[in-house]
């Protein structure tokens, strides 16, 4: 290589370094935006100026309690589930190298389902507990699928087909317990089945916080392995990694994430999906893109649920709705592109 | 049934393979022959078992000479027979729309449920409900054959998108992705109205319970005419599955065939999913056990799916109908606990290549 080839890669590493930065600045600020407006709008409008002064110490009294009582616990859990789901996603599909891994399209999400509404059903759970069975539900499902897909290491198909086998097992079962309820109560249970956001509060905001503080020395540790592992197996055997452990341990990290996420606001779809391949077209990353992930993930969440909440009048719609009504149509989109490229998937 | 072949006699060549031929196709023939008496048995049990005690001589009475008086006997006439009933016709149709969905896809994976016929059938039975009140069983079954059918078309073009055709993944995430969809859709609607989800859980968990000699007699015809079409294409999938341009060069009309083969489809697993809600991995397992049996052979695979499907389904209603004494559990939840595990072995056994 030429002096001035070698120019030319560190520049348009930095090209793309910059980008990357940019992005992330922008989605930043975009969040923030969507954040701000949310908790303008409902029954008492508050002007965004208001709003913004309010979140720096500055409001009124009644301004405040409005704000920091009511609709911030909504808002925050919002974001930092989406940001859990894009984060989960992007694990997901850069450990199976494919765009289709995303912990609601394999089952993760539909064990997690079925757990919290044995709870709600059989045993009239609500709350924490209910999240509790969430988190149990998806540890034990991915556990099982990450048994299951085991042959001579994990391949990504096998895993997300295993996933869809488990997932309808786990779906019958939910159906099954839908049925032997009383109505309202499995009415109750179809609302988080769903995923919704609604009468969220300080509770939610702080395991959820908790959490990702906790798990991020990690992530950042693991990551770096991330990068290695997309090399191809072999080469990161070649580079002294131990794959299997570090895939394992990602992937505890990811079913970690999407529990949490499901936990507290039910399974919403197609954020953990939808986020990752955004991410990365926007930053142009041959890598994980893990920050833009976050953000978008919370984007996503933070905008459908302002959809959800006011764009059909007196109803509401639990956020889940929206996500998958607008993430389904992208995922065909990328089944019938990614085919034509020739990649498959 | 295949036509007794001529050509295998015709030419002094073909004399010497013909009797291991012949022995295999006695054997078949007697193993299908064990099936229908064992089909017989299960629809016995199945008139004979229930969550009412009713002794056997009551059972048999009721069929043979019926006592409109006796209330034993009414029940069985009443209930058990058109449940047994519906349970072998959907037992078949479902059996059949695996087998040849499989064959025309060339897919080890397809199945009514995965490709989200389900889905589409779910959607348009809550819409019924919702926005027209429908109420009945039987306007159930219009509205679910003409979701499931809607389904099944979409799900099929989104899968042949792109360069390869419709491959077995694509397929089977394209039901996904529409299922969840369609879910989401449906869910819209459930969530704002406490009565149209009281009665759309009911249905979806797929049973025959309650499904009366009324909704029999509607999906009959669907069914029977699907059942006929299908034993005939026997010889067309064997010839597609030998891959489109063999077919082709075979003088196989590829595209009028995968059409024809799905508008039996359609037909078939509509009306199933009409008459019993959604009931998950018969159509996608059977084929498989009637291959173990038959080999690659089509013309041998759709008889043994027809008759395997309904034993598996009337067996499980039976069982559900026991288990969960003194209600029942439905066959669609006994169906994919036996199913399931047995999908997740077929993933593990083949082949990356394969799938």
């Amino acid at each position: 290589m030429t002096a001035s080839a070698v120019h030319l890669v560190a520049r348009a590493r930095v090209a793309r370094q910059t980008r990357s930065l940019a992005v992330i600045v922008v989605l930043a600020a975009l969040v923030f935006a969507v954040f701000c407006v949310s908790l303008s709008l409902g029954d008492f409008k508050i002007p965004v100026i208001d709003v913004v002064k309010t979140l720096f110490g500055g409001g009124d009294h009644a301004t405040e309690f409005i704000v920091n009582q009511l609709r911030l616990p909504r808002a925050l859990t919002g974001l930092l589930v989406g940001a859990a789901l894009g984060l989960s996603g992007a694990i997901f599909q850069n450990i199976a190298r494919n765009p289709l891994a995303s912990p609601d399209i394999i089952g993760v999400t539909y064990g997690a389902s079925a757990f919290a509404v044995l709870g709600i059903v059989t045993l009239g759970l609500t709350g924490v507990a209910v999240s509790a069975l969430a988190i149990a539900g998806a540890v034990l499902t991915a556990f099982v699928m990450y048994v299951l897909a085991w042959r001579h290491g994990v391949s990504s198909y096998r895993l997300i087909l295993i996933g869809i086998g488990i997932g309808a097992i786990a779906t019958s079962i939910t159906s099954y317990l839908l049925t032997k309820a009383r109505v309202e109560i499995a009415q109750q249970a179809l609302v988080w089945l769903t995923g919704s956001l609604n009468g969220r509060d300080w509770s939610n905001v702080r395991s959820l916080a908790i959490t990702l503080v906790v798990l991020l020395p990690f992530m950042v540790l693991l990551v770096q392995q991330l990068r290695i592992l997309q090399l191809g197996d072999d080469t990161a055997y070649g580079l002294g990694l131990r794959v299997e452990a570090s895939r394992l341990g990602l992937i505890v990290i990811a079913v970690l994430l999407a529990a949490v996420a499901t936990a507290a606001a039910g399974p919403i779809g197609f954020v953990a999906f939808v986020a990752p391949p955004i991410a990365r077209r926007l930053t142009r990353s041959a890598g994980p893109a893990m920050i833009a992930s976050g953000l978008l993930g919370a984007l996503v969440v933070a905008v459908s649920d302002l959809i959800a909440q006011h764009a059909f009048g007196a109803t509401q719609l639990p956020v889940g709705v929206v996500t998958g009504v607008v993430g389904a149509p992208y995922l065909m989109f990328l089944l019938a592109r990614t085919n034509r490229v020739g990649s498959g998937g | 049934m295949p036509p007794p072949s001529a050509t295998a006699e015709a030419g002094p060549d073909t004399a010497a393979p013909s009797r291991p031929r012949r022995a295999r196709r006695t054997t078949l023939v007697l193993g299908l022959i064990g099936c229908v008496v064992l089909l017989v048995l299960v629809c016995l049990l199945s008139i004979a078992v229930g969550s009412k005690q009713i002794p056997l001589p009551a059972v048999i009475d009721a069929l043979r000479h019926y006592n409109e008086a006796d209330t034993d006997q009414v029940i069985v006439r009443s209930l058990r027979v058109p449940r047994t009933l519906i349970g072998l016709l959907v037992g078949a149709a479902l059996g059949l729309s695996g087998a040849l969905m499989q064959g025309v896809t060339r897919n080890p994976l397809a199945d009514p449920g995965i490709l989200g016929v389900n889905g589409g059938a779910a959607l348009f039975v809550v819409g019924g409900i919702y926005w027209f009140g429908m109420s009945s069983l039987t306007s159930y079954v219009w509205l679910a054959f003409v979701g499931a059918a809607a389904a099944s078309v979409v799900v099929y073009l989104l899968g042949s998108l792109g360069r390869e055709g419709a491959t077995p993944v694509k397929l089977a995430l394209a039901g996904a992705a529409l299922t969840a969809m369609l879910g989401s859709l449906t869910t819209a609607l459930l969530i704002g109205d406490v009565d149209t989800f009281d009665q759309f859980r009911f249905w979806s968990v797929g049973s025959f319970a309650g499904r009366g000699p009324d909704i029999a007699k509607q999906v009959a015809p669907f069914i029977l005419v699907g059942i006929v079409l299908a034993i005939f294409c026997g010889r067309l999938l064997n010839a597609l599955s030998l891959g489109d341009d063999v077919a082709k060069s075979l003088g196989q009309r590829v595209g009028l065939a995968r059409a024809f083969v799905a508008v039996v489809v359609v037909l078939l697993c509509g009306a199933a999913t009409a008459a019993a809600g959604p009931i998950g991995f018969v159509g996608l397992t059977i084929p498989h056990v009637a291959r173990l049996v038959t080999g690659p052979d089509y013309r041998w695979i759709l008889p043994y799916s027809a008759l395997l499907a309904p034993i598996l389904l009337l067996g499980s209603d039976v069982i559900g109908r026991v288990v969960a004494q003194p209600g029942e559990l439905q066959v669609g939840i006994v169906t994919a606990v036996f199913g399931a595990p047995f999908f997740i072995m077929l993933v593990r056994r083949r082949k990356l290549a394969d799938l």
